[in-house]
């Protein structure tokens, strides 16, 4: 792999493969994937069963993820979104913060801007430190993540390291081929409910 | 029967196997959190704002768990967004909504999103009833909760203003 492959045109992090060393070897891991970018992210690392790539509902991916991670404490569940997403939904940091949930990582690809509308900048592109949020919230471990080695360390919490886990992966604002996952919502939920919950999930 | 409606939709909840129930406090809600609180059984998760519990049931849903919602009418408001993903995805929740800006509202605040409420939960594909007498609400709110789970779709229980007592400011 070679490093002008890892880095995008701004010299950050190249999301893609960000994500693909996230998704690598997932497991049984449970995945909420953002709407926009992040989900054409993750069905880029591959389509899957136990991932819920959304269209809608900005704002509200960290707490899918609480849900989940509450429903299945013994699994991992990942919450994958983008800088736009999560500072709309703010206030399920503090949330998943006072609670505490062992299980669950967040971890936000920032390229400081609204990729699907017009790379407007967002505020964590004029300062506003979203790991420091979630530290001031009561997350048990945060970081800001600029290299590959730092997400390769990342990828192996997200499967161990008890939680509430958040990341703020700095990346580049390349517009990126877009790669779409169904989007037929009632598909997406039952083929998760069915593969997490085998035949019971239809009753 | 008349002031111990909050037992008896603890015990919906219980006899339907709610496990999370998400809630922003509301006083005609005072009793139903406590109780909910005090059982290792529930998961209560209190949240900043009512949307999150919107998008909770969601992810609930998906592991296998039933949810509620505890609101105030106002907070429905804050929900209609994130309402249309319950609706898109058929995906079950029973919000529980305690009334204001009805019966004998003090604070005219109040009133535009109280006479919004049915019509905006309508709107974004709830299915809504209303309780107006104590001996209505568990009935009610059991019948919620089944056909929730039963056909896969965001319910919704209105507790009028009437029964709960409309807050005065004198205390």
């Amino acid at each position: 792999m070679s490093t002008a492959k890892q880095e995008g045109s701004g010299g950050k992090l190249h999301r893609r493969e960000v994500v693909k060393i996230l998704l690598a070897d997932r497991g049984g891991m449970l995945v909420v994937a953002g709407l926009g970018a992040p989900a054409w992210d993750a069905t880029e690392a591959g389509d899957h069963p136990l991932t819920l790539p959304l269209w809608g509902g900005m704002g509200g991916a960290a707490m899918i993820g609480l849900g989940l991670a509450i429903a299945q404490p013994d699994r991992r569940v990942l919450v994958l979104t983008g800088d736009g997403e999560m500072l709309m939904g703010l206030g399920s940091l503090a949330t998943i913060g006072a609670r505490g949930t062992r299980n669950l990582a967040v971890v936000v690809l920032d390229n400081e801007r609204y990729g699907e509308t017009g790379m407007q900048a967002t505020h964590t592109a004029y300062g506003v430190d979203l790991a420091a949020v979630a530290r001031a919230c009561g997350f048990a471990a945060c970081t800001t993540v600029t290299t590959m080695d730092e997400v390769a360390r990342l990828r192996g919490d997200v499967h161990t390291a008890a939680g509430p886990l958040f990341a703020q992966v700095k990346v580049d604002a390349d517009k990126l081929p877009l790669v779409l996952p169904p989007r037929d919502a009632t598909h997406l939920k039952n083929r998760l409910r069915e593969a997490l919950l085998g035949p019971k999930a239809h009753f | 029967m008349s002031r111990d409606w909050p037992r008896g939709l603890y015990q919906v909840l219980k006899d339907q196997g709610v496990r999370q129930v998400s809630v922003v406090p509301d006083a005609g809600h005072m009793e139903l959190i406590r109780l909910c609180e005090s059982d290792s059984r529930m998961e209560l998760v209190r949240l900043t704002t009512e949307e999150e519990g919107v998008a909770l049931a969601m992810g609930a849903w998906l592991g296998g768990d039933k949810s509620v919602l505890l609101t105030q009418s106002s907070g429905i408001g804050n929900c209609i967004n994130m309402l249309a993903m319950l609706a898109v995805s058929q995906t079950p929740l029973t919000m529980l909504v305690t009334m204001r800006g009805d019966w004998g509202e003090f604070n005219p605040w109040q009133v535009p999103m109280g006479r919004a409420t049915r019509p905006v939960l309508e709107e974004m594909g709830v299915l809504v009833s209303r309780a107006n007498r104590a001996d209505e609400v568990v009935p009610l709110a059991e019948g919620a909760l089944r056909i929730a789970y039963n056909t896969f779709r965001p319910t919704a229980l209105l507790i009028g203003q009437r029964l709960l007592g409309a807050k005065t400011f004198e205390d």
